[in-house]
């Protein structure tokens, strides 16, 4: 073995079973990568193409939308893991809140125009 | 707290979340998260109730470049993945790889900026500026504050890489640089909706 010269660097303790992990890792973090992509293209096409008519394509897009919400804060922000409980549970008292919320200040500026 | 693991040159793994402080430190992060959902989900309510008050101003429709705004998405997603692979160096204990994946996500926020910064400047030569309407105000806000999030995120990250130039992985700057990644995909998280909600559905809906 050769020796570590530069003592500023710290190895970090991986056992075999972590190793493989993160390997595993890598690769869904990829996947989720280009599924985030493909949804942005299709989205994307779905608006800018004049075929498609908006009654389909605003809800279609809200739903691409949500979907890659969720793998960015499952898979690359980890919500997923274990030791997440409290994550979990900050992020979907939000999500409580904002649904009354958001659809409160559509009716109250859009519609009854306070 | 760690000074063990310090001296035999070795960390424990996850060692963003090897210490109390690192731990507390995730938590109250979260917990902050939590509170920014609720913020841009405010400004994005606001935004859907104001976006016909155009006041004969320029529409969403006539002034949006969506194939810019597509591009800035695929940039901020990217700089995503590369904060991802960031992490991961980290959590292999390779602190070069993940500072170099940082500066990597460094450069793809400053050209997101800056493509914004350019989008901005048009929409107002259009007419379109933060007091010509109700339209205009909301927009303004809302990205204008998705914004200054991501030159905040800019000046944090670069500030820890600058600190942590020389010298390696430790327990102390370990969770900061996961809490930086973490904010920098919470940005991700908020185009997401700005980029269907404010570009997508005002061409197309």
């Amino acid at each position: 073995m050769e020796p570590n010269l530069n003592t500023n660097q710290p190895k970090v303790n991986l056992s075999q079973k972590e190793k493989i992990k993160l390997e595993r890792e890598m690769r869904h973090q990829i996947i989720t990568f280009v599924v985030m992509i493909f949804f942005t293209v299709l989205a994307f096409i779905s608006v800018a193409s004049d075929l498609i008519p908006a009654s389909f394509a605003v809800p279609f897009i809200l739903i691409l939308a949500a979907v890659q919400v969720i793998l960015q804060l499952y898979y690359f922000m980890h919500l997923k893991d274990k030791d997440h409980e409290w994550p979990n549970a900050f992020m979907l008292s939000g999500i409580v809140i904002i649904i009354p919320m958001v659809a409160a200040l559509m009716l109250l500026l859009g519609v009854v125009k306070f | 707290m760690g000074h063990a693991a310090h001296n035999t040159g070795t960390l424990p793994p996850n060692p963003e979340k090897a210490t109390l402080e690192g731990r507390n430190k995730f938590l109250a992060f979260w917990f902050f998260l939590g509170g920014e959902t609720v913020l841009f989900a405010s400004l994005f309510g606001t935004y859907l109730g104001l976006r016909n008050g155009t006041a004969g101003g320029p529409t969403a429709a006539d002034i949006f470049h969506l194939p810019l705004v597509f591009i800035m998405t695929m940039i901020l997603l990217t700089s995503s993945l590369t904060s991802v692979f960031a992490m991961l160096a980290m959590k292999k204990g390779n602190f070069k790889q993940m500072l170099v994946w940082m500066w990597v996500t460094v450069a793809l926020g400053v050209t997101f900026l800056g493509l914004e910064i350019y989008e901005f400047i048009d929409y107002t030569n259009q007419g379109l500026t933060f007091t010509s309407s109700a339209f205009g105000s909301a927009f303004y806000t809302l990205v204008g504050f998705h914004g200054a999030h991501v030159a905040f995120g800019i000046g944090w990250i670069i500030t820890l890489l600058i600190r942590y130039r020389k010298g390696g992985l430790t327990l102390t700057n370990a969770p900061k640089f996961y809490l930086a990644s973490l904010y920098w995909h919470f940005i991700d998280v908020v185009w997401v909706f700005i980029f269907t909600v404010v570009y997508l559905m005002g061409i197309g809906g």
